[in-house]
């Protein structure tokens, strides 16, 4: 309980990973909760990484952090713009709204 | 020399039956594609008749029989079928007689056909057809035998409804084909029980065995038969498909709906005789089952008196040379029946020429009266049209059996043989065979007289274009008109009479328990003369009727109306038929048709399983919600489960 | 005993944060616990030893992409929304396959083992870190063995800011900029043309 290990740090990944998951569905608001739950879950992805990179005394998994810091970065940044010509567009970011993929 | 014989007419069809598919610029018919087909059947076929000729000659008269080894068709097992020739008087003869009248008919059509708009497609068939009688007639095998039995068959189905635009004509076309299938049917498993039998469908082998087989019984559905008797009642039902007997005859008056050219080959000279040739080829077979041999002659002298008496009443002139026809096969049934097969033969080749000639005579009377074909529309035109006109006293004095001519030679013979089998059965065909004489004789001349003399009871406009027919058409008549008058009385010796056994040789078997042929010659002298004195009576009664009081034979009829009817609906055999096979088969196909094949096989099957499917489409795609976190949730939901499952079944 | 401690604070604050982030009904206050979580994480990641990235994370994260969420946010015209009728009856199965992957996540971490070489056949080695900082080692590693990868994240952010501009730019109608080229290059004869008026007459 009091010595931190690598299985808290998975743990706390876990749980942050599983919370982003479901605010990708649970959401009724709109589509930016979409996208900060993707930010959530790279998060996760990112403490996990670095605590195994601390436990394996690895640099690499820092390394890999830092990339997938970039491409988040990256990715929010596009995502963000096509949310506005969409909102452009249609007027309208609410959920039940974005399903012009219909088949 | 027989190679050409047999194979011209194919070379003829095939050379007209490419022509079929060249369209010519020309809009006139006939064109030059017309005129070239009409060269290469017609030339083709004339040679081949000169061949025949030739092999007659050397075969028949030269005494020189052989079969001509082409090449192996099966070689399996026990089962070894070859294409030959097997030359001896038989074939020859019935080569001979095929190919004239096929040629003089091709000649014929020539002017019959002018102006068709399918004339190379017409020669084609015909050739065909005569080539496919060649091979039947020429076959030393069954197999073959049934390979131009099933192709005369075709090409009569193709030749009936040639006039393919005509409903009619289709049905009429279909009829006779199924009609035939069935007696096909009957053949075919004659053919098989024969090679159980014999092990073998070699007309020498089978031939060669019978003797030793004549007390063999076969086991049939758990009961035991005598064999040959088996094989020779089944093969005698194909006879009767082929023939156009009764019970299997309803298809020959509706071939009627086919050009008469068709009529004259197929349905009085060639198919239907093949029948005949059939149980005469293989009468070293039929002769040891007594039982087939009854069997045939009831029902020749049935259909013979059947025949003759439906054709007093019927109004369209092919029609009554049509039952004429039926009846005459009767004839050489019965003739068969009573082991007198060469009087039968003798029969077969002058009814085709008399036939043949009656038939196009009629055809030429039709041409005459602008496609009239109802004699009650006819008359009064014997001046008008004077070569035909005697060209059909010859044809109906040979068919009534009026001496000298051919018929007369020939069907006596058969009528004495039939008294002097000195059986119950050929007692019975005596007498209808008398009766059918005197009826044969009747209707003849009412046809004639309907047809050319007395008041014209035809339509002015139709009257005024009453011409005479083209020579192309007229002079193969002569040669046909030569054959009624002289074959009788060149070939009775030959064929029947002192040299007959010269004559035949090997290739007709009579054994001596059946001696109806030779004791026909010594028969009482009223027997002998009994078929001229009714034919001539026939003849009187016609000119009564019909010459003397014209009212008097509608009077009859409306008194006997019943009777009337009865004759003029063929005895009701078609509507019998009908009720009984037609359209229970119709219900049961439609039955299967729609129920079973539309409902439940396609209802299973391919629109089962594409409405199936669409069902499938539409609910899977309303999956395809649009909203991203729908699908989002499906990826989560699979991942889920992937990892469950690796976590607890598969791995760790 | 501090590190423990100090390990549950900001690991309780992230995961609250994290619920916080989505489940507030205003997205401003979304976003902002959004900013409250990166926070969180990035004191896990000092505790971790990996300080380059805790600050990194704090500046990119919070300072760039959080405040891009947060323009975007009040950009839109987002309305409060109330909670919609469909969402209870999403919630059971939804919440189901959250708590099942949840806990197999858990059990997986309750029960993994690490091979024993793992520690032995280690690719890039943590320098100990009296020796070089932590920053220094990962700049060490980034442009000698990685550079490649470096030089590709940067094209990575180079597409993306270019991508960002050509989807939202807008062609304004009847704007006029100037031309200086044309202003420069621009000679007399073009534009003045001399006309020789006679009196009383006009042009």
């Amino acid at each position: 309980m009091f010595e931190i290990g690598l299985s808290h740090y998975m743990t706390v990944s876990a749980i942050v990973f599983t919370l982003g998951i479901l605010g990708i569905f649970l959401n009724r608001k709109n589509v930016i909760i979409i996208m900060m739950s993707v930010e959530l879950m790279l998060l996760a992805v990112n403490i996990n990484l670095v605590a195994f990179s601390a436990e394996l005394n690895d640099m690499v998994g820092q390394v890999f952090a830092m990339f997938v810091l970039t491409v988040a970065a990256a990715e929010a940044a596009i995502g963000l713009a096509i949310l506005v010509v969409y909102f452009r567009n249609r007027g309208s970011i609410a959920v039940e709204d974005v399903n012009m993929m219909k088949g | 020399m027989e190679i050409f014989a047999v194979f011209l007419p194919l070379f003829g069809a095939l050379c007209a039956g490419f022509l079929v598919f060249i369209r010519s610029s020309e809009a006139k018919t006939p064109n030059r594609i017309d005129i070239a087909a009409q060269w290469v059947t017609c030339g083709a076929m004339i040679l081949a008749a000169v061949a025949a000729g030739v092999v007659f000659w050397d075969v028949v008269l030269g005494n020189n029989p052989r079969t001509v080894e082409l090449f192996t068709w099966i070689d399996s097992g026990a089962m070894e079928v070859s294409w030959a020739i097997k030359l001896d008087t038989l074939s020859s003869v019935m080569l001979f007689m095929v190919t004239t009248v096929a040629a003089v008919i091709h000649v014929y059509s020539i002017g019959y056909m002018h102006h068709d708009h399918s004339i190379p497609r017409f020669m084609s068939y015909l050739s065909l057809f005569t080539f496919f009688m060649l091979m039947l007639v020429s076959a030393d095998n069954l197999v073959q035998l049934f390979f131009g039995w099933e192709g005369v068959g075709l090409c009569s189905y193709l030749l009936i409804g040639f006039w393919y635009d005509r409903p009619a004509a289709n049905a009429a076309a279909i009829k006779a084909f199924v009609v035939n299938r069935i007696g096909d049917f009957g053949f075919a498993l004659g053919i098989f029980a024969i090679f159980v039998l014999f092990q073998s469908v070699d007309y020498d082998t089978i031939f060669a065995a019978v003797a030793g087989k004549a007390d063999a019984t076969m086991v049939v559905f758990g009961t035991e038969f005598h064999a040959i008797t088996i094989c020779a009642v089944l093969l005698f039902i194909g006879a009767m498909g082929k023939s156009a007997q009764l019970g299997l005859h309803t298809w020959l008056p509706d071939a009627m709906e086919g050009p008469t050219p068709v009529s004259a080959l197929i349905h009085a000279a060639t198919m239907v005789t093949a029948g005949v040739f059939m149980v005469c080829r293989m009468s070293p077979l039929f002769e040891y089952s007594d039982t087939a041999l009854t069997l045939v002659t009831v029902v020749g002298a049935s259909t013979a008196i059947f025949a003759a008496t439906v054709a007093c009443v019927q109004n369209d002139i092919k029609r009554v040379i049509a039952y004429s026809t039926c009846s005459q096969l009767g004839y050489m049934f019965f003739a068969a029946g009573v082991s007198a097969y060469s009087a039968g033969v003798f029969h077969l080749v002058t009814h085709a020429f008399f036939k043949a000639l009656l038939f196009l005579g009629a055809g030429s009377v039709i041409h005459a009266m602008s496609d009239e074909q109802d004699m009650r529309k006819m008359g009064g035109i014997w001046k008008q049209v004077k070569v035909t006109w005697v060209l059909m006293w010859i044809g109906s004095l040979s068919l009534a059996g009026i001496f000298p001519f051919a018929g007369y030679y020939s069907k006596d013979t058969i009528l004495e043989a039939a008294y002097a089998a000195h059986t119950l059965a050929g007692g019975y065909a005596f007498w209808l065979g008398i009766a059918a004489a005197f009826l044969t004789a009747f209707y003849s001349w009412r046809l004639i007289i309907m047809t050319f003399h007395g008041e014209s009871r035809a339509d002015p406009k139709v009257l005024a274009k009453v011409h005479e027919s083209p020579k192309v058409m007229i002079l193969p008549l002569f040669v046909l008109a030569a054959g009624a008058m002289f074959m009788g009385y060149i070939g009775f010796n030959s064929f029947v009479g002192s040299e007959a056994g010269a004559f035949w040789g090997d290739s007709i078997l009579v054994l001596a328990s059946h001696p109806a042929l030779e004791a026909a010659h010594h028969v009482p002298v009223w027997v002998k003369y009994l078929p001229l004195v009714v034919g001539v009576t026939g003849i009187a009664l016609a000119y009564v009727l019909y010459m003397g009081f014209p009212a008097l034979p509608g009077a009859i009829a409306a008194r006997m109306q019943g009777l009337y009817q009865f004759l003029l609906n063929k005895w009701y055999f078609d509507e019998l038929y009908d009720l009984i096979f037609v359209r229970p088969a119709f219900m049961l196909g439609r039955g299967f048709w729609k129920g079973g094949d539309g409902a439940l096989i396609d209802g299973i099957g391919p629109d089962g399983i594409s409405a199936a499917v669409k069902q499938l489409a539409k609910r899977a795609g309303a999956i395809q919600s649009g909203y991203l976190y729908h699908y989002a949730f499906a990826m989560l939901t699979g991942v889920v489960v992937l990892v469950t499952w690796y976590l607890f079944g598969h791995g760790g | 005993m501090i590190q423990a401690l100090t390990f549950y604070v900001f690991a309780f604050f992230t995961v609250v944060s994290a619920v916080l982030v989505i489940s507030a009904r205003n997205p401003v206050h979304s976003v902002l616990f959004l900013i409250l979580a990166f926070f969180s994480s990035a004191g896990l990641f000092v505790l971790m030893g990996a300080e380059f990235l805790a600050m990194i994370l704090v500046v990119v994260y919070v300072g760039a992409v959080a405040v891009l969420f947060l323009f975007v946010v009040m950009m839109l015209d987002i309305n409060f929304v109330e909670l919609r009728q469909g969402f209870l009856q999403y919630l059971p199965a939804g919440a189901m396959i959250g708590l099942v992957l949840l806990i197999e996540l858990v059990v997986i971490v309750a029960g993994h083992a690490l091979a024993p070489d793992a520690g032995t056949a280690v690719a890039q080695p943590m320098p100990p870190v009296d020796k070089i900082s932590n920053t220094q080692a990962l700049g060490e590693l980034f442009y000698t063995h990685y550079i490649y990868l470096f030089q590709a994240a940067g094209l990575i952010l180079l597409v993306a800011m270019i991508g960002a501009i050509v989807l939202t730019h807008r062609k304004r109608e009847g704007v006029r900029k100037q031309r200086i080229h044309d202003q420069v290059n621009r000679r007399p004869e073009d534009s003045v043309e001399v006309v020789k008026v006679e009196t009383g007459k006009g042009i």
